[in-house]
């Protein structure tokens, strides 16, 4: 066995399947191109203390999906529709009654999710139609047709210039709210834009990961990365960088093992996740247990 | 001399129970204003409806200049402290007024930014993130944030409260400095002698106005604040609509 030999099978390992077919090729470029959007939305969702309202927006989208799905079977357009409009009118009352009265964010939010979620189950059941669940919960990131990889595409386009646009007044916001109030009306518009960004990346996320896992790859990257930067511009590079690992990773792992890919890749993120926490330069667990005397000052 | 506020028969509440009732008098453009009475008394209140967070629940509130032309420092801060931000980032907001949603902050801004952390004796922070900054520190930090605000009207809730000596004496030497420029201030204490030594007027409320006017005057009784809390009632679920109509 000769060096270059030696070489080229890890290689591969690594490259050879994204190389070789091209659904593997369209699975992590969608992915990627899904995550650039999801996981900076994922950052200040972490940031914002939202992390499990990205679960309740989880479930909000899956009545219209399926509404979706009842009228015009696997179409990616009427399910996305479905699943936007749902989301939309789930984030846009919730983000509406938590600044106009008592209820706080997450009690707001369960609460709209709960009614979505009930109306959906209803009208599946209502139709009696035995609608392929697996594929709207769990995703069918090796299917992506070349349609579905556009989309994600342009999500992802639609959320960077979106956040750059909203960067300031959210992060802001996330702050010190009560500023941004007496100095701007900005912290209203920055709110409902980044709820919208959320819906859209939750819909993209459905169609490579489902419903279910969509949220898995905003927020572990996001929350590995925590344990990697000091501050916001270090924060969501870290998180990219451990969101892109996670997808080619996770499609490896998928290929190699033959694991379902969705859940492959959300495992990943979870393993990074973990490793993170265990590893991470900036208070990671490990460092703890090393003993180290205190500094001077 | 030109009025910076003027409350005309103002009614300030929450869910139609008012927190201070029919208030009228006049702030000059200027002033140095103390604002005191017991807890409960309307004091923040009062701040908040200044600042814009809150409507009056009947009169009216003239101010000279808009939402932007005043700084407003809240008594207890809803500041997420750990949002990973620099004290350099933090500050920078204070310069929303000239940089907004997408001006770059560039040389200028920045060597305002840095004078303001110069003022409040933060030079050499800049890059801390502000979770670690101790309580004093991010005291001089809002200050430092309101600095750049550059702003006519200071509305200051309790600004020396929680903080050592030296630090209050700090920051009360900037409030006299805004007050030298020409900008009105006026700011929520506790601190008797703080408020006899620094500030010409004074306003006591307690739940409505109970004294307004030179501070010497107002704080020579021997006990200023008796009558203050002679008037203090407490929340009634049951109250009856307001009969009083402004005079």
């Amino acid at each position: 066995m000769t060096a270059a030999d030696f070489l080229h099978a890890p290689a591969e390992f690594l490259f050879g399947p994204f190389g070789e077919f091209a659904f593997m090729k369209r699975a992590l470029v969608g992915s990627l191109a899904l995550c650039l959007g999801a996981v900076p939305v994922g950052v200040f969702l972490m940031l914002r203390r939202m992390s499990l309202i990205g679960d309740t927006m989880a479930h909000a989208i899956l009545p219209g999906v399926a509404v979706g799905y009842l009228m015009s079977g696997l179409s990616l357009t009427a399910m996305s529709i479905g699943g936007l409009a749902t989301g939309l009118a789930v984030a846009l009352l919730a983000g509406l009654v938590t600044r106009t009265t008592v209820i706080r964010e997450d009690a707001s939010f369960a609460a709209f999710h709960l009614i979505a979620l009930s109306i959906g189950v209803v009208i599946v059941s209502v139709r009696g139609s035995n609608i392929d669940l697996l594929h709207v919960l769990f995703g069918t990131v090796l299917a992506l047709d070349n349609g579905a990889v556009a989309f994600l595409a342009s999500v992802a386009t639609v959320t960077m210039a979106a956040l750059a646009l909203l960067y300031r007044p959210l992060v802001i916001e996330c702050i010190d709210p009560i500023f941004l109030r007496t100095v701007s009306r900005a912290g209203g518009l920055a709110h409902i834009g980044f709820l919208m960004l959320l819906v859209l990346n939750m819909v993209a996320g459905f169609h490579a990961l489902g419903t279910l896992l969509a949220i898995g790859i905003m927020i572990l990257p996001a929350v590995g990365a925590r344990f990697w930067a000091h501050d916001i511009t270090g924060l969501l590079l870290a998180a990219l960088m451990i969101g892109a690992l996670s997808c080619w990773l996770g499609l490896l792992a998928s290929f190699h093992l033959d694991l379902p890919s969705g859940p492959a890749i959300v495992l990943v993120a979870g393993g990074l996740y973990l490793a993170s926490m265990l590893l991470g330069a900036n208070g990671g667990l490990a460092w703890r247990l090393l003993p180290a005397r205190h500094l001077e000052a | 001399m030109s009025s910076a506020i003027t409350f005309d028969n103002v009614t300030l509440g929450y869910e139609r129970h008012p927190a201070i009732h029919h208030l009228s008098g006049t702030v000059d453009a200027g002033d140095l204003l103390a604002v005191i009475g017991p807890n409960g008394a309307g004091k923040s209140t009062l701040l908040k409806g200044l600042a814009g967070l809150l409507r009056p629940l009947e009169g009216r509130i003239a101010m000279a200049g808009g939402r932007r032309d005043i700084a407003y420092l809240p008594q207890r801060s809803q500041i997420d402290r750990a949002f990973p931000l620099s004290l350099f980032d933090f500050v920078a907001m204070g310069g929303w007024r000239r940089t907004g949603w997408l001006r770059r902050i560039a040389g200028g801004e920045r060597a305002r930014i840095a004078a303001a952390i110069d003022a409040v004796g933060l030079t050499g922070f800049e890059g801390r993130v502000i979770a670690t900054l101790s309580g004093g520190q991010m005291q001089r930090a809002l200050f430092a944030r309101l600095l750049l605000q550059d702003a006519p009207l200071m509305l200051l809730d309790e600004p020396f409260t929680a903080i050592d000596e030296a630090t209050a004496k700090d920051l009360m030497a900037m409030v006299l400095r805004w007050h030298g420029e020409g900008r009105t201030v006026v700011a929520v204490l506790h601190d008797m002698d703080l408020v006899r030594a620094h500030f010409p007027r004074t306003l006591v409320l307690a739940r409505e106005q109970v004294a307004w006017g030179p501070t010497a005057k107002i704080l020579a009784s021997p006990d200023p604040m008796a009558a203050a809390r002679k008037m203090m009632e407490a929340w009634d679920e049951h109250a009856a609509i307001c009969g009083r109509r402004a005079a």
